[in-house]
């Protein structure tokens, strides 16, 4: 049953609109709506806010600002999980970027709300900001920490500085990515509902109990008195790792008003009130000899970071573990802008650093005469090449291998600018992903009720991956049932808490918890059978057992669970299982845990325009056991989509003068559309990493993602001969340089 | 949002009568555009007159294979018509390019020309754009301007027409038929209807408060190749960086007419005279249409992101010139 192509359990759900999101459920009654009006300015202090004409406005109930809106509490920079810390709003005339809120307004209905909010004046002091990440690069510093010191700031092996003196090939080059902005379907929202002292959140949350230790914090009361559920999210993609700014103001109106308060934010104000993936400079330095084995690589990652927060992402990480170099030296620097927050968003870390380092593999591959993959495979490490000690499992190379041989690999246009095919170029590239795996404390309570129903829950959330019905499938292991008995209930602070859904943890976590916590429950049922006189397994030795069919056996002997609940538990029976954090387990001490992938791409350039489509799209990934492969399979083609849009389309742009993000809906900010995506294929390997847990799965939610940028560039440049090293790439970069400079095909 | 009130109009004449009655109406049709400008307050109508099912979706046969196509007509419905598709190809590639699927299925032909521009400044309320409030400024002059208009543009506002629709249609001579408050209607050249931006960007067409379009009008379909061409960074659902409109007929060796008409690139859909007359009478070559795109792009001016677009535009227009020649 693991492992099988069960199709999602929610899926009639979702497809009848039977799933309540969020901002649908009606629960508690008609509740009233908040809107958040944010500033118009990036750096300074509100002088004067007018808020006489919102207040007079129709409907309106509260209008807040700094000056009147309730007392919160300040952030601790040591809480580890920042996403846990303290969020408070409305708590200072001082504006530390664009669209950080200066007022709420709440009102009977939607558009009232947002109609007494344009009434809302407001006069600034404006002070001067710094907005532009390019210009500022020389201003950079070193953080403290990365990642809450999950990755090493500094990397430095050997001597990099000899190994380039004495390198006969070297390669230096600047890459530029620029900021990306999750933008899941499903906009954040929240709705709280407070019952005496207690609050119900509902919100759109990757993590109920970050959502929970977030507002409890932020409002200074007991954790235990704020109840999050989150039973479908449409999407997070990170930017739901942390609630933000609706789930704190919805629940402080809703208690002052002493009603339900709705926020939904709209797609532009996801575009400022939710983080972002910072914008990166990497300099990436090669040495090697030659036959391509590298014998110094340099990543020195600059990235955009916030004067009001510390989060840098792990950019220099991923190169750590990728390929081997004696001399090594790794870097986070950091600019602190005026601009919101930066955030997780898919494969922090990995996204940007492989359009980066596996396109400058292809680029040392190709003045080497090499073939990209065969230059890999020379740099294979036979340990993980910065801790000296083995992978759990890597396949890396099987991928490419795999990859090449279902790509037809060795078709592709050995010189660049080589192949035509009536007005368009054709181009073949590739590129190694990794990501690195991880785990979290999670616990997952199992339990049959008095009927023998089976049921499985968590504070784990399902944001559109498939949880519901991996658990189902894993408890249904477990005990020996059908799938489609047990009822899976996610997305509940009230059941047994998570990290829920992010890192790509979420499955492995929560997977593992539920098959430890069946183990318990199978035991204990065992334990009474064999201890009673009546059972058919009465005296046997447990030991043996084996369940199913929702039966437990023993030898020949056998007996319906349901029966033994009956007897001995006639108040139902449960069990919780759990697993820890990877700091607290030994193997991740041990053995370097990472998924990986090849990922191939296919593209054809106009000769005249310089227009990029995409003709084909595979990548082959080595990710542990595939819980479902159906699921993971949607997991892993988004994944890749999402690497498609690095690569050609996605940018947040920010306007310089203003210090926002004038790309601010999707008709500006770009993503692929069906029309950009071809033939694709995502295979997974027949892989299991027991090093990794009992059930042998990682995470596969950001593999897709992270090769797949740097395929696409490269076949850019397999097709053309024009390497563009700042992403995204769009037609202008290429135009000016495409071969002949001709005008027609 | 604003409040407003709603009513739906039961013919011509009483929709340009009750336009006529309020002070601060609108009409709406599909409304695609028209709801997401009022939810932004960059629109304010205090009253809506719903026009979409005004008797104006029909698609009428004229003199000599023109078309009178009712301002209702639903996008999808004209690019599927076959008349359409057989007399004036140019139109229906020209609707397909544009939109979704979805939008094509609600927008109206009437409201696909007056729809505003996707300027993000234009949306921004909190930046100044002389459109939105006139006399306010043009945040695009010295900001993010890679979408912006390379002819036409002033120092008011250097905002593009989105439409790929009106393209085609400028290419092939169509004219509009407007209603007026007296309940007299006018023909007007769709060539002549929208306006440039020069010092008042906010007026955009020559319609006069409360003037109804009621259909447009297709002249008989043009000797020769008709063919849509558009630019853009992904391959559906985007506005054009670029667009050419091409109809050109060849004889004897020599180009006959030839008519060119560029989208994305101006203020209006921007038919290309010059390039016209640089074409006709000449040999269907490469250098024949380098010299028209020349001539049309001989007064463009970047600023800065949208550089590219004079280049990009020169392409275009070459490229499609020479596949529509093409035997």
């Amino acid at each position: 049953m693991i492992g099988s192509p069960v199709p999602r359990v929610d899926a009639p759900l979702k497809v009848c609109g039977k799933a309540t999101y969020t901002a649908d459920v009606w629960d508690a009654g008609q509740p009233l709506y908040g809107w958040i009006v944010g500033a118009t300015i990036g750096h300074g202090r509100v002088t004067r806010i007018d808020t006489s004409r919102a207040e007079a406005s129709p409907g309106v109930q509260l209008v807040w600002t700094h000056r009147n809106a309730p007392e919160q509490y300040e952030p601790a920079v040591a809480v580890l999980l920042s996403y846990s810390r303290p969020f408070p709003v409305l708590t200072s005339p001082e504006i530390r970027c664009y669209g950080e809120p200066v007022a709420l307004v709440v009102a009977v209905t939607a558009e009232e709300a947002r109609a007494a909010a344009e009434l809302v004046e407001v006069e600034y002091e404006v002070h001067e900001g710094h907005f532009d990440f390019a210009a500022r690069e020389a201003h950079a510093i070193v953080p403290a920490s990365v990642q809450g010191g999950l990755a090493a700031v500094e990397s430095k092996i050997g001597d990099v500085d000899a190994a380039f003196a004495s390198a006969p090939v070297t390669f230096e080059q600047l890459y530029t990515t620029p900021y990306e902005l999750s933008q899941p379907l499903e906009p954040h929202c929240s709705l709280a509902v407070w019952n005496g002292d207690e609050v119900t959140v509902r919100v759109s949350t990757q993590v109920v109990s970050y959502a929970q230790a977030r507002i409890s914090s932020t409002l200074g009361i007991p954790k235990e008195t704020v109840k999050i559920v989150a039973r479908y999210i449409g999407g997070g993609f990170g930017s739901k790792l942390g609630v933000h700014a609706d789930a704190i103001l919805a629940s402080l109106a809703a208690r002052a008003l002493r009603r339900p308060v709705k926020i939904v934010l709209t797609r532009q104000q996801m575009f400022q009130l939710v983080g972002q993936r910072p914008a990166s400079r990497q300099r990436i330095r090669l040495a090697a000899d030659r036959d391509g084995r590298l014998t110094a690589f340099v990543h020195d990652v600059t990235m955009k970071s916030s004067y009001h927060t510390d989060f840098i992402e792990s950019t220099a990480e991923p190169g750590r573990a990728l390929y081997a170099a004696a001399n090594r030296f790794s870097i986070h620097r950091a600019v602190p802008l005026h601009l919101p927050t930066g955030e997780d968003v898919r494969a922090p870390g990995e996204a940007p650093a492989l359009l980066a380092i596996e396109s400058a593999m292809d680029e040392l591959a190709y003045t080497l005469g090499l073939d990209p993959i065969e230059l890999r495979i020379r740099n294979e490490p036979a340990l993980q090449p910065e801790r000296g000690i083995p992978f759990s499992e890597r396949r890396l190379v099987d991928c490419m291998r795999e990859g090449a041989r279902r790509f037809g690999w060795d078709q592709r246009p050995k010189a660049p600018a080589s192949v035509r095919d009536g007005q368009c170029w054709i181009g073949y590239g590739m590129a190694a992903a990794i990501r690195g795996h991880y785990q979290a404390e999670t616990f997952v309570r199992v339990l049959i009720e008095p009927s023998g129903a089976v049921a499985v829950q968590s504070d784990m959330t399902d944001i559109g991956t498939g949880t519901y019905t991996i658990l189902a499938q894993v408890v249904g292991e477990g005990l020996g049932v059908s799938h489609e008995d047990v009822r899976v209930e996610l997305g509940h602070s009230e059941f047994p808490s998570s990290l829920g859904s992010g890192g790509s943890w979420g499955a492995a976590n929560s997977c593992n918890a539920a098959y430890r916590a069946c183990r318990k429950l199978r035991d204990q049922l065992l334990a009474a059978a064999v201890a009673d006189p009546r059972s058919p397994l009465h005296d046997l030795d447990p030991s043996t057992a084996t369940v199913s069919q929702g039966k437990l056996a023993i030898g020949a002997a056998s007996e319906a669970m349901t029966d033994i609940v009956k007897r001995h538990f006639p108040a139902g029976v449960d069990a919780i299982g759990s697993v820890g954090f990877f700091w607290d387990e030994p193997n991740y001490k041990t053995y370097s845990m990472s998924t990986y992938g090849a990922q191939f791409a296919e593209v054809r350039v106009d000769a005249v325009t310089g227009e990029i489509r995409l003709q084909r799209m595979l990548g082959v990934f080595d990710g542990g056991r595939m819980l479902n492969p159906r699921t993971a399979r949607s997991q892993l083609l988004g994944g890749m989509i999402w690497g498609a849009s690095a690569a050609l389309l996605e940018e947040g742009v920010v306007d310089t003068r203003f210090g926002s993000f004038i790309t601010r809906d999707l008709a500006n900010y770009l993503v692929p559309v069906h029309a950009d995506i071809p033939d694709i294929d995502a295979i997974m390997l027949d892989a299991v990493d027991l090093k990794a847990n009992e059930l042998g799965a990682k995470g596969i939610g950001e593999l897709g993602i992270c090769g797949m940028g740097a395929a696409i560039a490269n076949a850019v440049f397999n097709a053309t001969g024009v390497r563009v090293r700042d992403f995204p790439i769009t037609l202008e970069k290429l135009l000016a340089h495409l071969p002949n400079g001709q005008r027609r095909a | 949002m604003k409040p407003f009130s709603y009513e739906r109009a039961a013919d011509p004449r009483s929709a340009v009568a009750a336009a006529a009655a309020r002070t601060g109406a609108k009409f709406i049709a599909g409304g695609t555009n028209l709801l997401d400008l009022m939810r932004l307050e960059i629109e304010q109508p205090s009253h809506l007159i719903d026009i979409s099912r005004l008797p104006l979706h029909e698609i009428e046969d004229a003199a000599g294979g023109g078309l009178r196509i009712g301002a209702q007509a639903r996008n999808s419905d004209v690019a599927a018509d076959e008349r359409v598709r057989t007399r004036f190809p140019l139109l229906s590639q020209a609707l397909l390019a544009g939109a979704s699927p979805q939008l094509r299925n609600k927008a109206s032909i009437g409201g696909n020309l007056l729809q505003r521009t996707r300027c993000a400044y234009f949306y921004d309320t909190a930046t100044p754009c002389n459109k939105r409030v006139p006399g306010a400024g043009c945040a695009a002059l010295g900001g993010f301007n890679r979408g912006h208009a390379i002819l036409g543009a002033s120092e008011s506002c250097i905002a593009t027409h989105p439409s790929d629709m009106a393209v085609a249609l400028v290419a092939l001579d169509a004219q509009l038929e407007l209603l007026g408050l007296d309940g007299q209607s006018r023909r007007v050249e769709l060539r002549d209807f929208h306006l440039l931006p020069e010092t008042t960007p906010h007026i955009e067409t020559v319609l006069h408060p409360g003037e109804l379009i009621l259909a447009v009008l297709l002249p008989p379909p043009p000797i020769g190749r008709q063919l849509y061409r558009k630019v853009r960074d992904r391959a559906s659902y985007e506005f054009a960086l670029v667009s050419a409109a091409v109809v050109v007929s060849v004889a004897g060796g020599l180009i006959e007419q030839a008519r060119v008409a560029f989208g994305g690139i101006a203020h209006k859909p921007w038919r290309a005279l010059e390039a016209e007359a640089v074409l006709r009478g000449r040999a269907p070559v490469a250098a024949t249409y380098e010299a028209a795109a020349d001539a049309a792009l001989a007064r463009a001016v970047g600023r800065g992101h949208n550089d590219f677009k004079i280049e990009l535009a020169k392409r275009t227009l070459v490229d499609t010139l020479s596949r529509a020649v093409q035997p």
